[in-house]
């Protein structure tokens, strides 16, 4: 196995473009050492992005955020503008694992590891979150719902890496959640999950955006439960609609970490908890 | 030895302080070296190829590929190992898999190799040609006519007569007394049910880890992580062919071990290895490695049946237990089914274990082995019974507790124990007026574990500056070389600083059992007190010599020789210090020794109270108080015995919400790491409330009885209690994780939908 | 499998190794550097064992590559206390019996350290949050919390 730590976004692309064998991309690698360690991934190269300088920036971009590729969690928290425009999302990259994971643990390597489990990805889905793929053919950008297909898959091409995510602007009197069930305080990996943002006008929701995570091959962005929620005042009909939506919405299975029925139960649950949360967001502002 | 005198007029100067411990400093600066910290010039890497089968039959092994590649020194296989008739043959199979691989995990080879790297690709160079065959993981069904069989040798025993067709079922016992048909016709009120608990694992954070270098001649060393040294040292001498003084084996500093390093897995592996290769071996497991190739414990099925009369008392109780206890026999059934009711003094009781094995690993001992699974089941029953018939659960205990005089339902007659004494305490601790809220409940349960003396020897040196060395030679799992040095230093009347304890390794030390059944504190302490008593002797002897008066006419009083008798006040009183600096010029070194196999130490009896809060939308339960009440006898560090009641506790938590071995329909392990088995964090616990009850076992000259364990044995049943105070619903399966609690109230009609 | 030569600050020290490109941080420390402070309990990021600080941020030294330290500082619980001079955290983990077997005590340590230097004054639940990556299996966390606590009182009266 080789070991490059490029210094430019170039550098890594051509590095990934000429790579002969399996090559993997390495930004917190809370992921990918693990998948060392058990022998599921035996990588010829590996691509540190992390000496990149814009990979480790959040930069304000056309009123919303622009986070590259290599920040970790932790600096996501200690981020108060971006905290204060999306606390949904920024508490969903926050649930990734210990405080030592924190450290290390990026959004985009959670994007781009495609757990359906993943914990920031329904929340970046919810607040309609783009990918910046740069590749040997350029830059393209793509909504992140559409970078993972199924667990361990992407729609990544040869030599291409999501350089960063764009988080866009907050609108006004809108506010975003993400929860999480686990059986622990923390820890784990989430067993069913849920983001929702949504915008209020004269009270009614007047735009949501509902994500599921761990109920099915990849997180699933919910028309339905959105529907479910227009022009409510989230009262608790429009809640017993989002729930019913997000339980109707959940294809899961029965694993080690739940059962189809429980995840069933619980997205519901799940979904009308944050949206309550992502309401009172919405009102405080 | 007896207790000393009268407790009430006891008194201590050392005893029950609660001074640092010895090996603090090289814990809390990373000098202090475990199992894995030990390195050797020309080490090799050791590396275990497993089955990932769960049963198969081996049809060959060729590692002529994995022999031939740059860099391996050695490789082995069970045709390394002298196949065996006797009480190892279990121990030896299950080290390195002969003709059947019994287990998903199960060894089948070894490499020893110039880097990790080398080792890694040699495993992947042996092919074994496997046979796979039908498995069996659950208990009930391993049990069924028609279950897959493990061992066609496999004849039940304790069945008359003696069945003459293999089955996986090694063993039925029987424990009780009275006659529990009458006993039941008298009750009011009867209540049974079935329960489940799942295997779990010990966790220790430190995997096995050990360093073998071994002569071609045989002789050599061994460095591990183990609960037992002479234990390791005898059982590798014996696996390996070679003579039990020839290898002399060290104890690392231990990462726990909470019983399950009281046998080898890979430390005769690593001396086959370094014999063969004539080079050092270091083998350190991995944690996947750790769950599916150590010893976790059993699972079990349980049926329980007790009947009351009106006014609350036991008129009799049953029990069935099957406990799977992994590929071979020895489930820890029969100490389960001891335990099952000895904290109630019955006239009609009877329990029936049974011991299976079926496609998991060996299970090991886990603290306190078999009881928290009886009493979760006895302990839920004795919870419905007091709700039935209206009592508080601490009284309805109270009214049935085991006494000083009560027989046993395992047979011996108690002596002095202190279950009422734990119960009233609880029930006088503020937590137990605490009001509870909504969705939130309280458990009561009581446990109870015997607690072990065993093989013990230590040695006690009087060093030229009034120092003390002492050596014994059961690991320090918890503390104990604190106690040890505290013990020491009350009998000698000297301070605590001045005694120094270590583990001493085989080759300097006779023969001590591993450190379990709680018997550290009380069979090494009771042998530090003999040997600090010996060493005295001698001292005075000494003081005599330099006085020129009899031997008799010299006591030993707060650290010094005072002449007595008629020759009281003759001379100024000699300090232990005076007297070392001399002995070299009054007759040699002073020691003092003991070696004995401790006897009566006295039973350990716990009660705790939890208080949860359930989630009814999802199931999920949360900690909210937690309170042991456990009898010490006499706590010699009392700090470390609330560290042994938090300990034991938060692990009966763990095993009662979250931890399970999960098997997929393929016999293999679903959950073989930290992140899916799921033991209690930082954030899921509150702080833990600790009553140390000091009821004197008569046993011990201080009153002292083991306390590691009993802690774990009331969990289980009270976070159940708990969670069926606050939800209204009796689960009978643990753990209580949310899909199971969540299912149950939604069945029942009970959730929340936020 | 090719060397990588790495030059780093371990504990204010400028060293070097040389490592397989694969290997993590937590193995160059023990196996490269002869600092076995740190422990292996899983090699996932799950128990904490290995905590190590990384220019300045908690993290698994199992979850690092041995080539990430290029360029570096690395601090590890071997540099925590000052010569004869105990970390009050340290000191209180003694005091408290924080540690049965001691194991996770020097991951738990490093980690106690890094939230005490960004929050003076942590209450009970952001302490037990903070170290919800660091798993003792013998105390019931009990005590160390309270070590935590009482150094971090400690430490404010300077």
């Amino acid at each position: 196995m080789r070991y490059e730590a490029p210094e430019t976004l170039d550098a890594a692309v051509s590095l990934l473009v000429r790579a002969g064998g399996a090559t993997k991309v390495l930004a917190g690698g809370t992921d990918l050492l693990v998948q060392m360690k058990a022998g599921t991934q035996e990588p010829d190269l590996i691509v540190d992005i992390k000496r990149i300088p814009e990979m480790r920036q959040i930069t304000a971009e056309k009123g919303g955020f622009r986070i590259g590729a290599a920040v970790p969690s932790a600096e996501l928290g200690e981020h108060k503008a971006l905290v204060a425009a999306w606390p949904g999302v920024v508490e969903a990259a926050r649930l990734i694992g210990s405080t030592q994971v924190q450290g290390r643990a990026t959004i985009v390597g959670n994007l781009c590891n495609a757990s359906p489990a993943a914990d920031s990805v329904p929340a970046m889905m919810a607040a309609d979150a783009v990918a910046r793929i740069v590749g040997p053919n350029g830059t393209r950008e793509v909504p992140v719902g559409e970078i993972a297909t199924a667990p361990g898959k992407t729609t990544l091409a040869k030599g291409e890496l999501v350089a960063s995510v764009f988080l866009p602007a907050r609108p006004a009197h809108a506010g975003d959640a993400y929860l999480r069930f686990i059986p622990r305080t923390e820890m784990d990996i989430a067993v069913v999950s849920c983001g929702i943002s949504l915008a209020l006008d004269g009270g009614k929701v007047a735009s949501a955006r509902v994500a599921l995570g761990a109920v099915a091959a990849r997180a699933l962005l919910v028309e339905e439960a959105a529907k479910a929620i227009l022009g409510s005042s989230l009262d608790e009909a429009a809640l017993d609609r989002l729930a019913a939506a997000c339980s109707a919405a959940a294809k899961p299975i029965d694993d080690k970490r739940g059962t189809k029925a429980f995840r069933i139960q619980v997205a519901g649950v799940l979904a009308r908890r944050a949206a309550g949360i992502a309401l009172k967001r919405a009102q405080a502002k | 030895m007896p207790l000393d005198n009268p407790p009430a007029k006891r008194s201590f100067k050392t005893v029950g302080t609660r001074p640092l411990r010895p090996d603090g400093l090289d814990k809390v600066t990373g000098r202090a070296r475990f199992g894995a910290d030990a390195t050797a010039p020309g080490l090799l890497v050791g590396r275990i190829l497993r089955s990932p089968h769960a049963h198969a039959k081996i049809k060959s092994i060729d590692i002529s590929k994995a022999l031939a590649l740059q860099g391996v020194k050695a490789v082995v296989t069970s045709a390394d190992f002298a196949d065996r008739t006797d009480g190892l043959r279990d121990v030896l199979v299950n080290v390195m898999a002969r003709d059947k691989a019994l287990y998903e995990g199960h060894a089948v080879a070894a490499v020893a190799a110039s880097t990790a790297e080398v080792a890694r690709k040699a495993l992947k160079l042996i092919k074994v040609d496997y046979e796979v065959l039908p498995h069996v993981t659950d208990v009930d069904e391993a049990m069924k006519p028609g279950a897959p069989v493990l061992h066609d040798d496999m004849f039940t025993k304790g069945v008359e007569p003696a069945p003459t067709k293999a089955s996986n079922i090694a063993l039925r016992c029987e424990f009780g007394h009275g006659d529990v048909e009458a006993g039941f016709k008298q009750a009011a009120v009867i209540l049974e049910d079935s329960f489940k608990t799942e295997a779990t694992h010990q966790g220790y954070i430190e995997p096995h880890a050990c360093l073998a270098n071994i002569a071609a001649d045989g002789q050599g060393e061994l460095w591990c992580c183990t609960q037992g040294h002479f234990m390791v040292r005898d059982t590798c001498a014996q696996l390996l062919g070679i003579e039990v003084s020839k290898l002399r084996v060290t104890a690392s500093e231990i990462g726990g071990g909470f019983g399950g390093k009281t046998t080898v897995f890979i430390e005769p592996v690593a001396c086959a290895l370094s014999k063969k290769a004539g080079r050092p071996v270091k083998i350190v497991m991995t944690r996947d490695e750790v769950f599916k190739a150590s010893g976790p414990t059993s699972s079990a099925s349980m049926d329980v049946k007790i009947g009351v009369s009106k006014d609350g008392r036991i008129t009799a109780a049953s029990a069935t237990l099957r406990y799977q206890g992994g590929a071979f026999a020895g489930s820890p059934v029969e100490m389960g089914a001891m335990c099952a009711f000895a904290c109630y003094d019955l006239e009609n009781v009877k329990v029936v274990g049974y011991d299976v094995v079926c496609n998991r690993p060996k299970q090991a001992a886990y603290r306190a082995p078999g009881a928290p699974m009886a009493a979760f089941a006895v302990e839920s029953i004795m919870d419905s019974l007091a709700k039935k018939i209206g009592l508080d659960p601490i009284d309805f205990r109270l009214k049935n507790a085991a006494k000083e005089g009560t027989k046993s339902s395992y047979g011996p007659t108690f002596g002095p124990i202190g279950l009422v004494e734990t119960l009233q305490a609880c029930k006088a601790h503020k937590n137990y007026a605490a009001k509870l809220g909504k969705n939130q409940g309280r458990g009561v349960s009581s446990g109870f574990w015997f607690n072990f003396g065993g093989q013990t020897c230590v040695s006690l040196n009087v060093n030229i500056d009034g120092t003390v060395g002492l050596s014994v030679g059961t690991p320090d799992i918890g503390g104990s070389r604190a106690s040890m040095s505290l013990m020491a230093a009350e009998e000698l009347g000297i301070a605590y600083e001045q005694v120094k304890t270590i583990i001493a390794d085989t080759a300097s030390l006779g023969y001590n059992d591993v450190t379990d059944g709680s018997r550290v504190t009380f069979a090494s302490g009771l042998a530090t007190i003999h040997a600090a008593r010996d060493a005295i002797k001698k001292l005075c002897a000494r003081a005599a010599k330099t006085w020129g008066i009899p031997e008799d006419a010299v006591v030993w009083e707060a650290g010094h020789a005072k002449p007595a008798g008629k020759n009281a006040g003759e001379f100024e009183p000699l300090s232990l210090a005076e007297i070392a600096a001399t002995v070299g010029n009054t007759g040699g070194p002073v020691a003092g020794h003991c070696e004995f196999n401790a006897e009566n130490a006295g039973p350990a009896f716990a009660s705790h109270v939890v208080d949860v809060e359930v989630d009814p939308a999802t199931g999920r339960t949360t900690v909210l108080r937690y309170l042991i009440a456990q009898d010490a006898g006499k706590a010699i560090h009392p700090t470390y015995v609330e560290g042994q009641f938090q300990g034991g506790a938060a692990q009966g938590v763990g095993w009662a919400l979250n931890e399970e071995y999960i098997y997929g329909a393929d016999g293999k392990l679903q959950n073989a790491g930290f992140l899916d088995y799921r033991v209690p964090v930082c954030s899921d616990l509150p702080m833990i409330d600790t009553v140390i009850v000091e009821v004197p076992n008569p046993g011990h000259p201080y009153g002292v009885r083991g306390v590691g364990e009993a802690s774990i044995v009331p969990p289980l049943a009270a976070v159940a209690n708990a969670v069926s105070d606050a939800v209204g619903i009796r689960l009978p399966q643990v753990p209580l994780s949310p899909p199971r609690v969540l299912a149950a109230l939604t069945k029942d009609g009970r959730n929340a939908k936020s | 499998m090719s060397g990588v030569h790495v030059s780093t600050t371990v504990n204010g020290d400028a060293l070097e190794f040389v490592c397989d490109a694969d290997e993590t941080l937590l193995d160059a420390l023990r196996n490269r550097l002869g600092l076995t402070g740190a422990k292996e309990g899983c090699g996932t990021g799950d128990c904490g064992a290995c905590s190590v600080m990384l220019d300045g941020r908690l993290v698994c030294s199992c979850l690092v590559l041995g080539a990430e330290a290029e360029g570096r500082k690395v601090e590890t619980i071997e540099g925590m206390a000052d010569g004869e001079a105990l970390h009050p955290l340290q000191q209180k983990f003694l005091e408290h019996a924080a540690l049965q077997c001691g194991i996770c005590t020097p991951g738990f340590l490093v980690a106690a350290k890094s939230l005490l230097e960004r929050n003076a004054d942590p209450s009970e639940h952001e302490v037990r949050f903070w170290l919800a990556g660091n798993l003792c299996r013998c105390t019931g966390y009990d005590k160390i919390v309270r070590a935590v606590l009482d150094a971090a009182a400690e430490m404010r009266k300077g």
